[in-house]
């Protein structure tokens, strides 16, 4: 399954949802949920932490807007709209944890 | 403008920007309330220090970066920008990150200096 | 919203006779809308107009007018940053009227 999480991990607990139900798959972060795959983010480690379950990836122009594409943890992949359209259709499902 | 009493005004920033509308409203706000020469300090905590990073480029969500507006500030006098320093902590922030002067202070300095304030507005 | 025509080409503007997409302007734009607004354009006019198309790509707002004064006398001579010398350029407010010829929305606390 993909999940989308676009809440901040500070703000809101949806990552925290997510990551707690989450079996494998992959996560895709957007808007204000790219904060938690930058360096130095106390959410950060959870996203570490899932990446040995899960591939990750962030949406590059919500990075690019809130100037943290150079703080992006080691191991996220960064995709664009287009990217995000193929992983949509990758997956048999998707949630986004709103 | 007529000649009034000057209140203490802080506007509390405590949200990213682009997630929400907050932080876009938030500083049409203070530009109007500096426009009645009011005594305004602005307040970044939680994910509203994210307002003043450096580098947004909006080009891509096709938004409107307004995050020059605070550079804008000091021509309208107000240069009251305070920011907490556990808030930049827990976001791998330091000063140097953000686009314009502040004066950091802890938690603790900032709950006493709202205490001083007239009016606290919340964004 | 409303549209005008300059060279026939045609642009949107607000209710307020405002360019909707600053990204449109040009001087010809400038000057179709200053006869809008009954202003003769003359090179002291273009000067604040290019002051605040400089503003505004460095700032992302419109000034108001105390800030416009300020800056302009900073800028372009003390002479020139007192609201006498923009209200002669433009007399129905400088904010306004100029802000409108330079493309730009209107300034924010500008009522």
């Amino acid at each position: 399954m993909l999940h989308i999480v676009n809440k901040s991990p500070l703000e809101r607990n949806a990552l925290d949802a997510c990551l707690r139900v989450a079996q494998g798959g992959a996560l895709l972060l957007t808007e204000d949920a790219v904060y938690a795959a930058t360096r130095g983010n106390a959410a950060a480690e959870k996203i570490t932490a899932a990446m040995a379950g899960m591939k990750v990836y962030v949406l590059g122009p919500d990075l690019d807007a809130r100037g943290m594409t150079d703080r992006l943890l080691d191991g996220v992949t960064t995709v664009d709209y287009g990217g995000f359209v193929d992983l949509v259709t990758e997956y048999p499902t998707n949630q986004s944890w709103l | 403008m007529s000649e009034g009493t000057i209140k203490k005004f802080m506007f509390v920033n405590r949200k990213a920007p682009y997630g929400t509308i907050y932080a876009l409203e938030s500083p049409e706000v203070v530009l109007i309330s500096a426009a009645f020469d009011q005594d305004v300090s602005l307040v970044f905590m939680d994910d509203g220090v994210f307002q003043l990073k450096k580098g947004q480029q909006t080009k891509g969500i096709e938004n409107k970066n307004f995050s020059p507006t605070y550079r804008a500030l000091d021509g309208y006098d107000i240069e009251k920008l305070y920011v907490e320093q556990e808030s930049l902590d827990a976001r791998g922030l330091t000063e140097d990150d953000l686009l314009v002067d502040v004066t950091v202070m802890t938690r603790e300095e900032m709950g006493k200096l709202m205490e001083t304030m007239d009016v606290v507005l919340s964004f | 919203m409303g549209t005008i025509e300059v060279s026939g080409k045609s642009y949107e503007t607000d209710e307020e006779g405002y360019l909707v997409d600053l990204a449109q302007w040009n001087e010809e734009v400038g000057a179709y809308l200053a006869t809008t607004e009954s202003v003769e354009m003359t090179d002291q006019h273009w000067e604040v107009i290019n002051f605040l198309r400089d503003y505004y790509n460095e700032f992302q707002i419109a000034p108001a007018v105390r800030v416009l004064t300020k800056a302009i006398g900073k800028k372009l001579g003390p002479d020139k940053g007192t609201s006498q010398y923009l209200y002669d350029l433009f007399p129905y407010g400088p904010a306004k009227q100029a802000c409108k010829i330079a493309g730009l929305p209107k300034p924010t606390g500008c009522v």
